[in-house]
């Protein structure tokens, strides 16, 4: 067989990726913490000449209302990033729950809880999400909320999934036999096991959230003006098209914390790896995160 | 129906157990997929009546919605004094009968309105599908066969940046450089305003002008749709590329294709015949989640080209909360995932003699 040369795979925490992806993230998250510090003017603050491209002073212009674009950026991830976790956070506990729920039990109860993950699945998220953020009203948390009800249905996938194949181990089964309740089970014998694929798929996931997030806002069904939030900066720019800074630093903020977060689940992913059934199964329970690698070359 | 229970998309994996002829799975699936569409018409009518925001206000206007009169008679005529059952067994006859009702925010009827913009979204949407489909097969197969080199390290990242872009952000500055700095894009909508739409066949305008021997008009609607499926196609590129190195990596560990190698053939014979016929499977699985994703980033980059097509439609339904517009993008929506899912399927059959589907 033809070999070719291969450079040796380091273990993948190591890999240029994902260090500059945890640097990236990490930087982000900091400006989230500490901007209110040390930028130079208030985000909110209409006090400067309107439309000043960038220079010394403003380092990223300013905006038709004469706001300072650097501020409004670096305070905006103090509202996009949180959001963003906690958004993932809760879609994760709900669709883990229902998916380890439906994998554990199966009969009826699988499939009600399927029907309902088929059913979600079957809108595009983005229609989705902005049909219920419109219903709701447009606001901010209203789109978290949205973006909640189109995200447990990958998680449900993935997690059920795994609890099926796991819950034929011998030592679930003996388990079972020794007289533990479904809880304590699903809570001492599963959910160890399933917890590093579904992390995989949630890391990858906050870049997701953060793009679904600032789109709704983009469209004007999340954060209201005068809000500092990436997206509905990116959309007051339509006005002003010459002044190509008010919307082309934002973008590049939120591409650069998808990056990092889609860098690190893509390195983790090489680790843990998540789905080493055939590509269909792994096709079907990554629409969130595609390209699973396959055992074979995780070891490699 | 009959599901297996360890398969998350049960239609599927059925399909290569059950013996029975290709009709009766056929008729399976059409019984599921009527199911899902119910379900879908449910979940819309939900959301746009049990939830706080006020549609008779939101069509009316503030100011109309003051005058008792002129919401007695919008209601009356809408006949939204019904119960909500019974207002939702009134759509699901009218449904029957083709009727999707009429838009509370354009006035026209749904269909008519959709037979517009459906055809523009899947313009675009084919569009996007084709050219990422043929950058991230070389993209992939590429990398697959440099794995674990610079240029496979290069392809991820640049599958990953297509993952991370906000498209609507995209479209933005593709919409600014092009147009407004360069002027060598077309600017926004479907065609240019001195050009007239072409007679409508099939409500594509590309097929249409060609229909007619329009050649302006082809090159012109071509020119519009290039900006749209350029920003539309990254982020399909980021999902299919990843994928298809997958994929491709597994059948070039075949036995098949090493004998192909051993007997001489050239390189491209190899990839183009062995490998990418033998993983065209998986590739023709994330092609259909594809679309989907298509649809979704569609909203996004229409909004921004000012494209009339199922997002903008979808838009302006759901923000002014036009229950009869919004189930129809919902029904529309889920017929082409079940029909995009069901030609999946079908080539799976075609493509893979060992996959049976009756």
């Amino acid at each position: 067989m033809i070999r070719r040369r291969r450079i040796p795979i380091p273990r993948a925490w190591l890999t240029p990726l994902a260090v500059i992806g945890v640097v990236i993230a990490l930087a982000w998250v900091l400006i989230a913490v500490t901007a209110p510090l040390w930028i130079p003017y208030a985000p909110n603050a209409q006090t400067l000449p309107r439309l000043q491209a960038p220079g010394i002073d403003t380092l990223m212009g300013t905006d038709s209302v004469g706001r300072d674009v650097f501020s409004r950026l670096m305070s905006g991830a103090s509202v996009t990033i949180p959001l963003a976790l906690a958004l993932v956070a809760v879609s994760l506990t709900i669709g883990t729950t229902l998916g380890a729920v439906a994998g554990y039990f199966g009969g009826w109860v699988d499939e009600v809880l399927m029907r309902l993950t088929d059913l979600v699945m079957a809108f595009p998220t983005v229609i989705l999400a902005m049909v219920i953020a419109a219903s709701l009203g447009p606001s901010l948390f209203n789109a978290v909320l949205a973006a909640i009800v189109v995200s447990w249905p990958a998680y449900a996938r993935v997690s059920r999934s795994l609890v099926l194949s796991l819950r034929q181990q011998n030592y679930v089964i003996a388990g079972r036999l020794l007289g533990f309740s479904p809880v304590r089970s699903l809570l001492t014998d599963i959910l160890p096991n399933i917890a590093g694929p579904v992390v995989v798929l949630a890391t990858l996931d906050v870049g997701t959230a953060i793009l679904l997030l600032s789109g709704l806002s983009f469209l004007g069904l999340g954060a209201q003006p005068p809000t500092a939030e990436w997206g509905s900066m990116i959309s007051s720019a339509i006005q002003n098209f010459d002044a190509w800074w008010i919307g082309v630093f934002p973008g590049l903020a939120i591409l650069t914390v998808v990056l990092a977060f889609n860098f690190i689940g893509d390195s983790l992913r090489d680790i843990l790896d998540p789905v080493s059934g055939g590509a269909r199964e792994a096709a079907a329970t990554t629409a969130v995160a595609p390209g699973q690698p396959n055992a074979r070359e995780a070891v490699a | 129906m009959t599901l297996d229970k360890t398969d998350p998309r049960p239609s599927r994996r059925s399909n290569k157990k059950a013996t029975s002829p290709l009709a009766s799975y056929l008729l399976r699936r059409l019984g599921t997929s009527v199911l899902l569409l119910l379900g879908v018409t449910i979940v819309t009518f939900a959301l746009t009546n049990l939830v706080p925001g006020d549609p008779i206000t939101a069509a009316l206007g503030e100011g109309a919605s003051n005058n008792p009169a002129t919401v007695a008679a919008y209601v009356e005529r809408y006949g939204l004094d019904q119960p909500l059952p019974v207002q939702y067994l009134t759509y699901l006859g009218n449904l029957l009968q083709g009727d999707l009702g009429r838009s509370l925010s354009t006035g026209r009827a749904v269909t008519a309105d959709l037979a517009v913009a459906v055809p523009a979204t899947i313009e675009i949407a084919i569009g996007a599908i084709l050219v990422s489909l043929f950058v991230s097969v070389a993209l992939g197969t590429l990398a697959a066969y440099r794995r674990g080199l610079v240029t496979d390290q290069v392809v991820r990242v640049v599958s990953l940046i297509g993952l991370s872009v906000p498209t609507f952000w995209l479209a933005l500055v593709a919409f600014n450089l092009f147009f407004l700095q360069l002027g060598i894009a077309p600017g926004s909508g479907r065609l240019s305003p001195q050009l007239s739409p072409p007679p409508t066949i099939t409500g594509f305008h590309t097929l249409d002008f060609l229909l007619n021997g329009d050649s302006v008009g082809f090159v012109d609607a071509m020119a519009h749709l290039a900006l749209p499926v350029f920003v539309l196609s990254l982020f399909t590129v980021g999902l299919l590329t990843r994928f298809i190195r997958t994929s491709v990596l597994e059948v070039l560990d075949q036995d098949y294709v090493r004998a192909a190698r051993a007997k001489g053939l050239s390189g491209a014979r190899v990839v183009l015949d062995y490998v990418l016929r033998g993983a065209s499977l998986p590739i023709l699985t994330v092609v259909g989640i594809a679309f989907g994703s298509l649809l979704s980033g569609t909203v996004l980059v229409e909004a921004v080209f000012a494209w009339p097509g199922l997002g903008t439609y979808a838009y302006n339904s759901a923000t002014s909360l036009d229950l009869p517009g919004v189930m129809g993008v919902g029904l529309v929506v889920g017929v082409i995932y079940l029909l995009v899912n069901f030609v999946v399927d079908l080539l799976y059959g075609f493509l893979d003699p060992r996959v049976r589907l009756g």
